[in-house]
C-alpha cells in the first residue's frame, strides 16, 4: 500500500512539475486544453513558424504573438459542467 | 543515423537565413566601440557598425545548432565588457563572450535547467537582465521563471548561481523585462494572466473577468530568494513592457503598451496614460486602434526617451516629464507622459539606438535598415499629446488622437542590409545563358516586396572605363622606386608598340621614361631599389634611375616568348626553348647565369614567386611547356635550373603563378602554384617550400578561353585574378580561411593587373576589347549577388513563361484596401477637402481595412528592362492564390496563363465566398495578358498544373481535370484524393503527386481509358507540406511547416502495379489501409533545417555537374543537398560529423544530433554545416580529429572544401549516377 501511495505521490509531483502530463483520469477537456496551449507555445517559440503565420495573416509578428498567448488563456473554451 | 539507409545526402547552407529574430547592442569587444549581435535562425553573428562610413559589416558568425529564442547583453559592475546570454531550445542557459583577438565566441557558462526543445513551461522564451548585471531571469510562456544571480569571483571571473525559482502555475506571461532600480535589489516585471479560475468555470463568467496583471518579482540578494513583490491589474490588451530608467537617471518603473494606449506604471507612482496616435487621411479608418510592436529606450546624459513603433511602422517619441521642486530640481516623481510622431521606418523585430547616433532597424520582413539621426525631433511642429488630458484607468476608453504621417525628417537612411526574408518562392533557371544558373525568388511582404535575382559572384565597383586608340594586348602598372607606396606608370602593350601612361591627378601619356615604345612588351618590373625592367621580344631593357639604359639583346634568330620577373630575378624563355636566367647582383645590375637550360618543348608560361621576406631570391621557377607539363626548376645557387618536380597536365599551360596565400590547414601561409590551361581549366597545387614538390591539386573549369592568371591584392590579402571567358577571383574566405574561387560580376577581361593609387588603394586594371578599365572589389564576405525589382503586394506564387525570359507573379495582401477603393476614397476626400499628398506605400504601407483584399498579377522582366512590365489588378475582392502556364491540346497546344483566385477570403479560420479560375492569353510575346474567361468553382484552387494537355486543379480535397472551353473551363474528371486540402501538384507521365496541407503527399495515377484518378499510395505520418518536388518517378522530396526536409519513396512493386495496363480496377478494388490508400510510402531521408523550406529544386548548379537538390527557406536560407556517391565518403563524413559534434559541441548547449532530429530522427543526411566548422577549429583540435580519422588535416579540408557552387564539382562530378 505504501508503495502505491508513493507512486501516486511521485506521479502528482511529476504532474505539477511537467504541465500537461496526463493521468488515468485526464478528461477530454484537460487533454484538448493542453494540446492547444502546447501548440500555441510552440508556434511562439519557433521564430520561422511565427513569422510564417504572421505573413499568412498579413499581420505583424508581435501582434500575432500576443494574439496566440491570448488564445492560450482561453484554451479549449469553457470547461464542461461537473456532475457532483 | 540509421546505417541501413541506402541513400545519403550532404546538407550544406549556401546562404544563412537573413531574418533577424533578435538583435542586441553592447561593447562585446571590451572597447568603447559598440557592436551588434544578431540571431538569425541558428546563426549568431556579431556586426561592427562603422559610424564614419555609416555601414554595418559582419565580423564573425557562428552556427549554434539550436533555435535562438532570446538574447541579452550584460556587464558586471566595474567591467567594460559585455557578455551575451543565449536563451535557446537547449533547456540550458549559455553565457558567451566574444574574444576579439581570436575573433571567436567562447562559452563561459552552460547550466542545465530543464528539458530541451521549445516547450510551454521550459524557460527560454523570455530573458531579462538586471541593468547592473547582477541577475538575470529566464522565463517560459507559462509558469516557470528562473532567476540566476551573476557575480564575480576573486579572479574576476564571472560566476553564476544555481537557479532560484519564481514559478506560478497556470499563469501566462506576455512580456518580461527587468526594472532599472539602481543598486537596490533587482526587480523583474512581468505581464501575466492567471487562467486557473477561467479553467474551472463552466459558465464562462470567469473568462470574461480575467485580468491582466503587472507583477514585480524582487530578488532579495541578502536572502537569496525571489518574491512576488507587487501586482496590479493593467489594460487587458497589454502585450509589451519597456524599462524606464531609474536610480539617478529617472523615476524607474515600466511602460505598459496596450492597444491604443501606453501607460506608465510603477509601484510607488501614479499611473499615466497616453493614447497611441492614429493616422489621418482619406483612406485611413479612424476607428482602427494601433498597438506598439517594437520599441527602444535611449539614455543620454541626464535625459532619456523612447521610440515606440506601431504595426504601421510609425515611430513615436515618448518622453517623461518629472515634477520639479521649488528649487527647480527634479524630484523622482513623474508629472506626465508626452508622445509625438517621430518618423516612419519598416516594421521592426528589433530597434537599436547606437551611442554614435545611429538607429539599427532589424526589419521583420525585407531589408534591414541603418539610419543616422539628423535630429531628435525636439523642436518641430509635430503635435505633442500629453497624459494630462487622459485618465489612467484602463477601463475608461481613451480619447483617440490623430497625426499626419510625413516624409522622414529626423532619420536619414545610410545603409540597407539586404535580406531575402520572407522568401516565398524561388525558381532556378539560366536565362542569361551564363555558365551557371541563377536563382529567381519572390520575397518580402506588402509594398516592400521584391523580385530578386540571385547569382554567384563578387560585386565589382568600376572606377574608370576609357577607350584606347587601338586594341592593347596587355597592361601593367609599376612603381618607380621600391619604397613608393603607389603605382606611377600604366604600361600598355600593343601589337607593334608600347604606350606608357603616368598616374597622377590625371592619367596622361609620357614618353621620356626610358621604355622602348616601338616594340610590344612581355613584362614590366620594378627591380632592386630604383630601376625598371622592360622585357620585349628582342631583349631586356634595364632602365636605371638616371634613365640610363642597359640592353640585353636576345640571341640572333631567336626571340623572347615568355618572361617572369620579380624584384630581384628575371627569367625569359626563348623561341628555341631555352631558358635564360638573370639575377640582380650587389651593384644593382642584372647578371646572366652562365648556363641556359634547354626545355623539351616550346615554353608557354613562366613564373617566379615573390622574393620571400629577408631572402635574396625566390628559389623556384615554374616552367610550362606545350607538351602539357609544368616543371619546377630550382634557383638555388648550388642547383640552378635543375629539375625539382614535374606535373603532367591535360592541356598546355597558358599561365602560371607562384604565390603564397593564407591557408586554413597550416594556419599560416603556404606557397601555391596556380596553373591556367589553354582548355580553360584552372589548377591550384601546393608547392613545397623546401623540396619543390607539387601536391594536393584542385581543379576547376573556368570557361571556354585560355586562362590567364594575375596576382592582385584585395582587402589586404593576396588573391589570384583568373581570366577566362569571365573573370574569377581566388581568395581565402575571411572567416574560414578556406580557398574560394568566385566569378566577378563584370565584363570578360583579356588581361588584368594590380593597381594602386591614392584614389584607389587596392584596385585592378584590366583590358576588355579596346577599353581600359580600372575597378576594385569592396566586399569579400558576400559572394551571392542580388538584384531586386520592387513588387506591389506580398508575392504568393510565380511561374516562368514557357519560352520567354519573363516571370508571372501573383501577389495579394489581406486587410488592405484595393487600389480601386483607395482611389474612390481619395477622390471623395479631394472633392471635399482639396488635394492631399499621397505617401509612397513602400515606406508607409497600404491603408488597411478588415476583409478587403488587394491582389494583382505582375509580369517581371529580370533580364532586359529589369522591371515590372505589366500589372493586372484583380477586382471585386478577389485574391490570386495559384498560377500555372498550361498548354491545352484542345487549343492546338497553345499555352495559356491560368490563375486561381478566391473571393472574400478569410485566412484564419479559412473561409471564402467563392473561387475562380481565370484564363489569360499571352500577348506581345508574353509581355501582356488578355483576359479570356473565368470559371466559378466552389473553393479557391490552391494548386494548378498543366497535365497531358489539360488543366489539373486542386480544389479543397478534390483533384479535378479541366479542359478549356469557349465560355468556361469544362470539367472532365474528378476524385477526392487527400484528406484535407490540396496545396501542391507534381506530375510525371500519368502519375500525379498531390501534397496535402497536413497529410504529406499522396500519389495518384490517371487512367486515360477509364478517365479516372486513382490514389494508390500515401504517407504514414502527417507532414504539413509546404513544398515538394519529384526527384524521380518514385521519389518525392518535400519540406514542412515545422522546418523539416524529407524524402519519401514509393515501393517498387506498388509503383509498377499502379502503371499496369488496363482499367486500374485492381487499384480501385484494393482495400484501403487504415482509412488511407492501400499502400504506404517509405521514408528515405529526414532532416531538421529549422527554416521552413519553401521551394525545392532538382538542378545542376554547374554546367555538366551532377544533379543536386537546392532548397530555399522562408527566412531567406539557401541550401543544398548533395547526394553521396561512394559509401566510403559516407563513412568518412559520418565519423567526421561525430567527431565534430563531440569535440566542438554547439555553442548554446543543444546536442547536435538531437537538434537535427527535432521532430523525427535524422535519416541519411550528413550535416555539412557542422563538418565545415572544422575550418574554424584551432590547429591542435584539427590534428586531434585528423588523427582520430586516420587522415591528414589537409586531406580532411580537401574533402570538406571548397564551399558554395564550386563545391563538390570535382569531388562529386566523379560519378553520374542518378539521384538516389
Amino acid at each position: 500500500m505504501a508503495d502505491k501511495l508513493r507512486t501516486l505521490q511521485n506521479l502528482e509531483a511529476l504532474q505539477a512539475r511537467y504541465v500537461g502530463t496526463g493521468h488515468a483520469d485526464t478528461t477530454k477537456y484537460e487533454w484538448t486544453s493542453n494540446i492547444i496551449r502546447d501548440s500555441y507555445a510552440s508556434y511562439i517559440g519557433h521564430p520561422p513558424l511565427l513569422s510564417y503565420m504572421a505573413v499568412g495573416m498579413g499581420d505583424s509578428k508581435e501582434k500575432v504573438r500576443a494574439m496566440m498567448i491570448e488564445k492560450m488563456v482561453r484554451g479549449a473554451g469553457n470547461p464542461p459542467e461537473t456532475q457532483e | 543515423m540509421a546505417t541501413t539507409s541506402h541513400m545519403f545526402m550532404y546538407s550544406l547552407t549556401i546562404q544563412p537565413p537573413s531574418a533577424v529574430t533578435q538583435a542586441i547592442l553592447g561593447q562585446f569587444a571590451g572597447t568603447r566601440e559598440q557592436q551588434i549581435v544578431t540571431a538569425a535562425g541558428s546563426k549568431l553573428t556579431i556586426h561592427r557598425p562603422d559610424p564614419t562610413q555609416g555601414k554595418i559589416t559582419p565580423i564573425f558568425s557562428q552556427d549554434v545548432f539550436g533555435i535562438i529564442r532570446s538574447l541579452a547583453a550584460f556587464r558586471l559592475a566595474g567591467s567594460n565588457k559585455d557578455y551575451i546570454i543565449i536563451g535557446s531550445d537547449s533547456g540550458r542557459i549559455a553565457v558567451v563572450e566574444y574574444l576579439p583577438a581570436q575573433n571567436r565566441f567562447s562559452r563561459i557558462h552552460l547550466e542545465t535547467f530543464g528539458k530541451s526543445g521549445v516547450r510551454r513551461v521550459i524557460p527560454g522564451q523570455y530573458l531579462a537582465v538586471d541593468p547592473k548585471g547582477r541577475a538575470c531571469l529566464m522565463a517560459a510562456v507559462e509558469k516557470n521563471k528562473l532567476v540566476y544571480v551573476l557575480n564575480r569571483n576573486a579572479q574576476a571571473e564571472l560566476t553564476i548561481s544555481s537557479p532560484l525559482e519564481a514559478h506560478k502555475p497556470q499563469t501566462l506571461v506576455f512580456a518580461m523585462i527587468s526594472l532599472d532600480v539602481g543598486y537596490e535589489n533587482p526587480i523583474f516585471a512581468a505581464l501575466e494572466v492567471d487562467y486557473s479560475e477561467s479553467d474551472q468555470d463552466p459558465t464562462g463568467q470567469a473568462y470574461e473577468e480575467v485580468e491582466k496583471h503587472l507583477v514585480y518579482y524582487e530578488l532579495d540578494l541578502g536572502l537569496n530568494h525571489v518574491v512576488r513583490k507587487w501586482t496590479d491589474p493593467v489594460d487587458r490588451t497589454a502585450s509589451l513592457l519597456f524599462q524606464v530608467p531609474g536610480g539617478a537617471d529617472g523615476p524607474s518603473g515600466v511602460l505598459v503598451c496596450a492597444e491604443d494606449s501606453v501607460t506608465y506604471r510603477h509601484s510607488n507612482q501614479d499611473a499615466f496614460r497616453v493614447p497611441i496616435p492614429r493616422r489621418m487621411g482619406a483612406t485611413e479608418n479612424p476607428e482602427r486602434k494601433r498597438c506598439i510592436t517594437a520599441g527602444v529606450m535611449h539614455k543620454m546624459r541626464g535625459a532619456f526617451f523612447f521610440l515606440l513603433q506601431t504595426e504601421d511602422g510609425d515611430l513615436f517619441k515618448l518622453t517623461i516629464d518629472m515634477v520639479e521642486d521649488e528649487k527647480g530640481q527634479l524630484t523622482g516623481e513623474v508629472r506626465r507622459l508626452k508622445i509625438k510622431y517621430f518618423d516612419t521606418v519598416p516594421v521592426a523585430s528589433n530597434l537599436l539606438i547606437l551611442k554614435s547616433g545611429f538607429l539599427y532597424v532589424a526589419s521583420e520582413n525585407g531589408n534591414h535598415h541603418f539610419y543616422q539621426f539628423e535630429k531628435l525631433g525636439d523642436d518641430d511642429e509635430e503635435t505633442e499629446f500629453s497624459s494630462e488630458s487622459n485618465s489612467a484607468d484602463p477601463t475608461v476608453a481613451i480619447q483617440p488622437v490623430f497625426f499626419q504621417p510625413r516624409e522622414s525628417e529626423n532619420l536619414n537612411l545610410v545603409d540597407t542590409i539586404s535580406s531575402l526574408n520572407p522568401l516565398i518562392e524561388s525558381k532556378i533557371a539560366n536565362l542569361g545563358e551564363d555558365d551557371a544558373p541563377q536563382i529567381y525568388s519572390v520575397c518580402g511582404t506588402g509594398a516592400r516586396s521584391s523580385f530578386r535575382t540571385i547569382k554567384h559572384g563578387l560585386e565589382v565597383s568600376e572606377i574608370v572605363e576609357s577607350e584606347l586608340p587601338s586594341v592593347p594586348s596587355a597592361v601593367w602598372t609599376t612603381k618607380i622606386l621600391r619604397s613608393d607606396e603607389f603605382d606611377a606608370y600604366i604600361i600598355l602593350s600593343f601589337a607593334n608598340g608600347t604606350l606608357v601612361l603616368s598616374i597622377g591627378e590625371t592619367v596622361e601619356e609620357v614618353t621620356d621614361t626610358g621604355f622602348l615604345s616601338t616594340a610590344p612588351t612581355l613584362a614590366v618590373q620594378q627591380l632592386g631599389e630604383d630601376s625598371l625592367i622592360q622585357v620585349h621580344p628582342k631583349g631586356i631593357r634595364h632602365i636605371l634611375a638616371d634613365r640610363r639604359v642597359n640592353e640585353w639583346p636576345a640571341p640572333q634568330h631567336r626571340s623572347i616568348v615568355a618572361a617572369a620577373t620579380n624584384e630581384r630575378q628575371v627569367a625569359v624563355a626563348l623561341s628555341s626553348g631555352e631558358i635564360v636566367y638573370f639575377e640582380m647582383d650587389a651593384d644593382g645590375s642584372l647578371a646572366e647565369y652562365d648556363e641556359r637550360r634547354q626545355m623539351s618543348g616550346t615554353v608557354t608560361a613562366l613564373s617566379l614567386g615573390e622574393v620571400p621576406e629577408g631572402r635574396v631570391r625566390s628559389s623556384f621557377l615554374a616552367v610550362g611547356c606545350d607538351d602539357s607539363t609544368v616543371r619546377i626548376l630550382s634557383l638555388d645557387p648550388d642547383s640552378t635550373l635543375e629539375n625539382k618536380s614535374v606535373q603532367a597536365l591535360t592541356s598546355a599551360p597558358s599561365a602560371l603563378n607562384i604565390m603564397s596565400m593564407s591557408d586554413s590547414s597550416s594556419g599560416g601561409t603556404t606557397l601555391y602554384l596556380h596553373i591556367g590551361l589553354y582548355s580553360g581549366v584552372y589548377l591550384r597545387t601546393v608547392l613545397d617550400e623546401v623540396t619543390g614538390e607539387l601536391s594536393d591539386t584542385r581543379t576547376r573549369f573556368l570557361g571556354a578561353k585560355p586562362v590567364k592568371l594575375f596576382r592582385v591584392s584585395v582587402k589586404g590579402q593576396t588573391a589570384v585574378l583568373a581570366l577566362s571567358s569571365r573573370p574569377w577571383l581566388g581568395y581565402s574566405d575571411i572567416q574560414t580561411k578556406g580557398f574560394m574561387l568566385t566569378p566577378l560580376d563584370y565584363v570578360g577581361l583579356e588581361w588584368g593587373w594590380n593597381f594602386s593609387s591614392e584614389q584607389c588603394i587596392e584596385g585592378m586594371v584590366g583590358i576588355q576589347g579596346q577599353n581600359l578599365r580600372i575597378f576594385s572589389i569592396e566586399k569579400l564576405d558576400n559572394n551571392l549577388l542580388q538584384e531586386s525589382i520592387p513588387l506591389a503586394y506580398t508575392p504568393r506564387r510565380f511561374v516562368k513563361h514557357p519560352e520567354q525570359p519573363l516571370f508571372y507573379v501573383i501577389e495579394s495582401d489581406s486587410n488592405i484596401l484595393s487600389p480601386a477603393t483607395r482611389a474612390r476614397l481619395i477622390e471623395d476626400s479631394n472633392a471635399q477637402n482639396g488635394e492631399a499628398a499621397i505617401l509612397p506605400p513602400e515606406d508607409f504601407g497600404y491603408p488597411r481595412a478588415n476583409g478587403h483584399w488587394a491582389s494583382c498579377i505582375q509580369i517581371v522582366d529580370p533580364l532586359i528592362t529589369k522591371s515590372v512590365v505589366f500589372t493586372l489588378e484583380l477586382e471585386e475582392n478577389e485574391a490570386a492564390v495559384s498560377i500555372a502556364a498550361v498548354s491545352f491540346s484542345s487549343q492546338d497546344d497553345e499555352t495559356f496563363l491560368v490563375v486561381g483566385t478566391g473571393k472574400d477570403m478569410t485566412v484564419s479560420p479559412r473561409s471564402h465566398s467563392a473561387g475562380f479560375i481565370h484564363i489569360y492569353r499571352f500577348q506581345e510575346d508574353g509581355k501582356e495578358l488578355e483576359f479570356i474567361h473565368k470559371t466559378k468553382i466552389d473553393e479557391p484552387p490552391l494548386a494548378l498544373l498543366g497535365f497531358q494537355g489539360r488543366l489539373l486543379a486542386g480544389i479543397g480535397s478534390t483533384l479535378r481535370v479541366y479542359d478549356l472551353g469557349m465560355k468556361q473551363l469544362l470539367r472532365k474528371c474528378q476524385a477526392q484524393v487527400v484528406p484535407k486540402l490540396i496545396v501542391g501538384l507534381q506530375t510525371q507521365g500519368s502519375r500525379i503527386v498531390v501534397s496535402d496541407v497536413q497529410e504529406s503527399v499522396t500519389y495518384v495515377v490517371y487512367k486515360y481509358q477509364e478517365n479516372r484518378l486513382i490514389p494508390f499510395v500515401d504517407d504514414s505520418v502527417s507532414r504539413w507540406t509546404t513544398t515538394s518536388t519529384m526527384l524521380d518517378y518514385e521519389t518525392v522530396a518535400g519540406g514542412d511547416k515545422f522546418g523539416n526536409f524529407w524524402v519519401v519513396r514509393c515501393p517498387k512493386k506498388t509503383s509498377d502495379e499502379a502503371d499496369e495496363d488496363g482499367s486500374g480496377a485492381h487499384l480501385v478494388h484494393e482495400r484501403g489501409y487504415l482509412h488511407g490508400t492501400p499502400n504506404r510510402l517509405d521514408l528515405m531521408l529526414h532532416f531538421y533545417t529549422q527554416d521552413i523550406p519553401t521551394t525545392l529544386h532538382k538542378t545542376q548548379l554547374v554546367a555538366g555537374g551532377r544533379d543536386i537538390l537546392v532548397w530555399t527557406g522562408f527566412q531567406g536560407t539557401i541550401g543544398m543537398f548533395v547526394p553521396f556517391v561512394s559509401r566510403e565518403d559516407v563513412d568518412f563524413f559520418q565519423s567526421l560529423e561525430m567527431q565534430m559534434a563531440s569535440q566542438h559541441p554547439p555553442l548554446a548547449g543543444r546536442d547536435h544530433l538531437i537538434y537535427r532530429s527535432y521532430y523525427a530522427p535524422v535519416k541519411g543526411i550528413i550535416d555539412g554545416d557542422l563538418c565545415e566548422m572544422y575550418f574554424l577549429l584551432p590547429n591542435d583540435k584539427k590534428m586531434m580529429i585528423a588523427a582520430e580519422l586516420d587522415r591528414s588535416v589537409r586531406e580532411i579540408e580537401r574533402k570538406i572544401s571548397p564551399p558554395l557552387y564550386s563545391i563538390h564539382v570535382s569531388c562529386l562530378a566523379r560519378s553520374s549516377a542518378p539521384l538516389g
